[in-house]
C-alpha cells in the first residue's frame, strides 16, 4: 500500500512539508560543501560556503553590506509600488469595462514583450543615472506583467457575485469597489507577491548597469576584482530577502483573508 | 386580472458563426401580484435568459419587460434575484452577507435611521426564519449548500422586494435538502406574499411549489403551454401531497410535454447497431 502522501494531490502535515523543505535546503549546502571541501572545483570557481560566510562577516562588519542591502531594498520598494499605484486602479478598470480592456489588453500584451533590459540606455538618456533610473528600469519590467496579471484577477470574479449586486440595486461604482476590488483582493495581493519577485531581478539588471551602490552593484564590482565569495553572498542575500517578504507576506494573506485560499 | 409583470413579444437572438441562433422567439405572458410561476423546459429553451432578461442583466433583441405598465430599464431592488451557486460574497459572514444591500446608496439615500434600523431588524428575523442564527457568524465556505442558498434568498428577500426571480436556485443542492428548502419557500409564499418567477428543471419541484406552470420548449426558445396548478394552500402543502394521485398524474402530463419538446429521445436501433458491432467484432477475434 502506498503512502498516501503518495497519491497525486495527495496531502501533508505541515511539519511534514517543513521538514522536507529544510531538508532540501540542508542536502544543497551539504553537496556544495563536499564538492569545495574535497576540491573537486576550483574555489575560484566555486568558493566554498566558509569563505561565503567569513565573507559576509566581513561585509556585514565594515557596514558595506547593509548599507547595499538598505538601498536595493529601497529601489526595489519604490519601482514595485509604482507599478502597484498605477497598476491596481487600471486594472480594476480593466477588469469591469469591456472597452477599457479593449483599449489597453493588445497594447498591455505587446508592452509586455518588449525586454525591460534593452530600455534600460533610454532610461539612462532619460532619468540619467540617479536614482530615479534604477525605479524606472524596475517599473518597466514589472508593471505590464503585473496590470495584466491584475485585470486577469479582476476577470476571475464569478459572474453571479456581480449579478447579485447588480439585482440588489448596486450602482455600477459600487459593484466596482464592493464586489470585483473586495472578491478579487486576495487574488490580487498574491499577484503582487509574485510580481515582487521580479522587481528583484530588474533591480540586479539596473545596477549592473548604472549604480555605484546596491546588491547589483557589489556583485559588479567582486566581478572585477574576482571576488566570487563576494559575489555568492550578493546572491545569497538576494535570495533571503526574497525568501523573506515573500514568507511575509503570505503569512500577511493568511491573516487578512482567512476565507480565501493561497494560490501557490 | 392584475397583472404586475408583463413580458410582451420576447425576442432574443445571438449571432453565430453558424448565423443567428433565436433563444427567445416571441415569448409573452403575464404574472399576478403574489403569484408563484414557475417556468420548465428542456435545456436550451432559453429559460434562464428569459428570467435574466425580466431581472434586466440582459437586453431582449425586442420585446419589452413591463413591471406596473413601466417597461425596465436595466436591473432593480424591486427584482431580487437568486442564482443557482457562487453569488454569495465569501469575505462576508452570513448576516452581513444578508444585509449587504444596506451598504448600497440606493438603499441608504433618503431612508431615514428608524429604517435602516428596521431593516437591520428585519434581517436578524430573516436569519431566524432560515434557521442560519447558529451560523451568523460564519463565512460561506463553511456552509453547506443549501445554508448558502438560505442566505442567498434571505439576502434577496431583505428589502421585500416586489419580484422574486429563481434561477434553478436549488439545482445544486441534494434532493433532501431541497425537500426543506421547498418547505421553507412555501413559508415564504405564506407569510411574505412575494410574486415568483421561478425557473427549474425539476417538473416535481414547480408543481409542488407553483400556482402555474409554463412550459417552454427549445429551438428557438418559446412558451409550448401553460398549466394552472390547484394544490392547497402553500401552507397545507406537505411532502406526501407529492405522492397523491393528483399530484403524481399532473407532474406525469407536464413531464410528457417537457419531453415531446425536447427533441430528444433514445435512439434504439443505433444502441442495436452498436451492440450488434460489440458482438461482430469479438467473434472476428476470436
Amino acid at each position: 500500500m502506498r503512502s498516501p502522501v503518495w497519491t497525486i494531490r495527495g496531502s501533508l502535515t505541515r511539519k511534514l512539508y517543513w521538514s522536507i523543505a529544510a531538508a532540501s535546503f540542508c542536502l544543497w549546502i551539504v553537496a556544495w560543501w563536499a564538492a569545495t571541501a574535497l576540491q573537486l572545483v576550483d574555489p575560484l570557481f566555486l568558493p566554498g560556503p566558509g569563505a561565503v560566510v567569513r565573507r559576509f562577516d566581513l561585509w556585514l562588519r565594515d557596514g558595506g553590506l547593509l548599507k547595499d542591502a538598505g538601498i536595493s531594498i529601497f529601489r526595489v520598494t519604490a519601482g514595485f509600488l509604482l507599478s502597484a499605484a498605477v497598476a491596481l486602479p487600471l486594472s480594476l478598470f480593466i477588469g469591469a469595462y469591456r472597452p477599457v480592456r479593449a483599449f489597453f489588453e493588445p497594447l498591455l500584451e505587446f508592452a509586455r514583450y518588449l525586454p525591460a533590459v534593452a530600455f534600460v540606455p533610454m532610461v539612462l538618456l532619460w532619468t540619467g543615472i540617479g536614482e530615479s533610473s534604477k525605479i524606472l528600469v524596475i517599473w518597466i519590467g514589472t508593471f505590464f506583467q503585473m496590470v495584466i496579471m491584475l485585470s486577469e484577477d479582476v476577470g476571475r470574479v464569478p459572474m453571479p457575485q456581480v449579478e447579485a449586486a447588480r439585482t440588489l440595486g448596486a450602482s455600477g461604482r459600487e459593484v466596482v469597489i464592493l464586489v470585483l476590488l473586495r472578491s478579487a483582493m486576495p487574488a490580487m495581493f498574491d499577484t503582487l507577491r509574485i510580481t515582487l519577485g521580479w522587481a528583484w531581478t530588474y533591480l540586479v539588471v539596473a545596477e549592473l548597469v548604472a549604480a555605484n551602490s546596491g546588491l547589483g552593484y557589489a556583485i559588479l564590482k567582486a566581478q572585477r576584482f574576482l571576488q566570487t565569495d563576494r559575489i555568492f553572498v550578493g546572491i545569497i542575500v538576494i535570495g533571503l530577502i526574497g525568501l523573506g517578504t515573500d514568507q511575509a507576506l503570505r503569512w500577511v494573506h493568511r491573516r487578512l483573508f482567512p476565507w480565501a485560499g493561497v494560490r501557490s | 386580472m392584475n397583472q404586475t409583470l408583463i413580458v410582451q413579444g420576447l425576442c432574443k437572438w445571438f449571432s453565430t458563426s453558424a448565423g443567428r441562433f433565436d433563444a427567445l422567439s416571441d415569448v409573452s405572458f403575464g404574472v399576478a401580484a403574489g403569484e408563484f410561476v414557475a417556468i420548465v423546459g428542456a435545456s436550451g429553451c432559453g429559460k434562464s435568459t428569459l428570467l435574466r432578461i425580466i431581472a434586466g442583466l440582459e437586453q431582449p433583441s425586442s420585446g419589452e419587460v413591463l413591471v406596473d405598465r413601466r417597461a425596465i430599464a436595466g436591473p432593480g431592488c424591486d427584482r431580487a434575484m437568486v442564482f443557482q451557486d457562487y453569488s454569495l460574497y465569501p469575505w462576508l459572514t452570513v448576516l452581513e452577507n444578508i444585509r449587504f444591500s444596506l451598504r448600497l446608496g440606493s438603499r441608504r439615500r433618503g431612508a431615514n435611521s428608524a429604517q435602516v434600523q428596521n431593516a437591520a431588524e428585519r434581517s436578524v428575523l430573516l436569519m431566524e426564519l432560515m434557521g442560519l442564527t447558529r451560523v451568523r457568524d460564519a463565512h460561506p465556505h463553511e456552509l453547506s449548500g443549501g445554508m448558502r442558498q438560505r442566505v442567498a434568498i434571505a439576502r434577496a428577500l431583505l428589502s421585500k422586494p416586489q419580484f422574486l426571480l429563481m434561477d434553478e436556485p436549488f439545482g445544486a443542492l441534494d434532493a433532501q435538502t431541497r425537500e426543506v428548502m421547498h418547505d421553507l419557500i412555501l413559508h415564504i409564499v405564506a407569510l411574505e406574499r412575494p410574486t415568483i418567477v421561478f425557473i427549474t428543471h425539476d417538473v416535481e419541484e414547480a408543481v409542488y411549489l407553483a400556482d402555474r406552470i409554463i412550459v417552454m420548449a427549445p429551438g428557438p426558445g418559446r412558451i409550448d403551454s401553460v398549466w394552472p396548478i390547484a394544490l392547497p394552500p402553500a401552507l397545507e402543502r406537505t411532502q406526501d401531497l407529492k405522492r397523491s394521485p393528483a399530484f403524481l398524474e399532473t407532474v406525469h402530463e407536464i413531464l410528457g410535454r417537457v419531453r415531446a419538446t425536447s427533441g430528444l429521445q433514445s435512439d434504439l436501433d443505433a444502441l442495436r447497431r452498436l451492440t450488434g458491432h460489440a458482438v461482430r467484432a469479438v467473434t472476428t477475434i476470436m
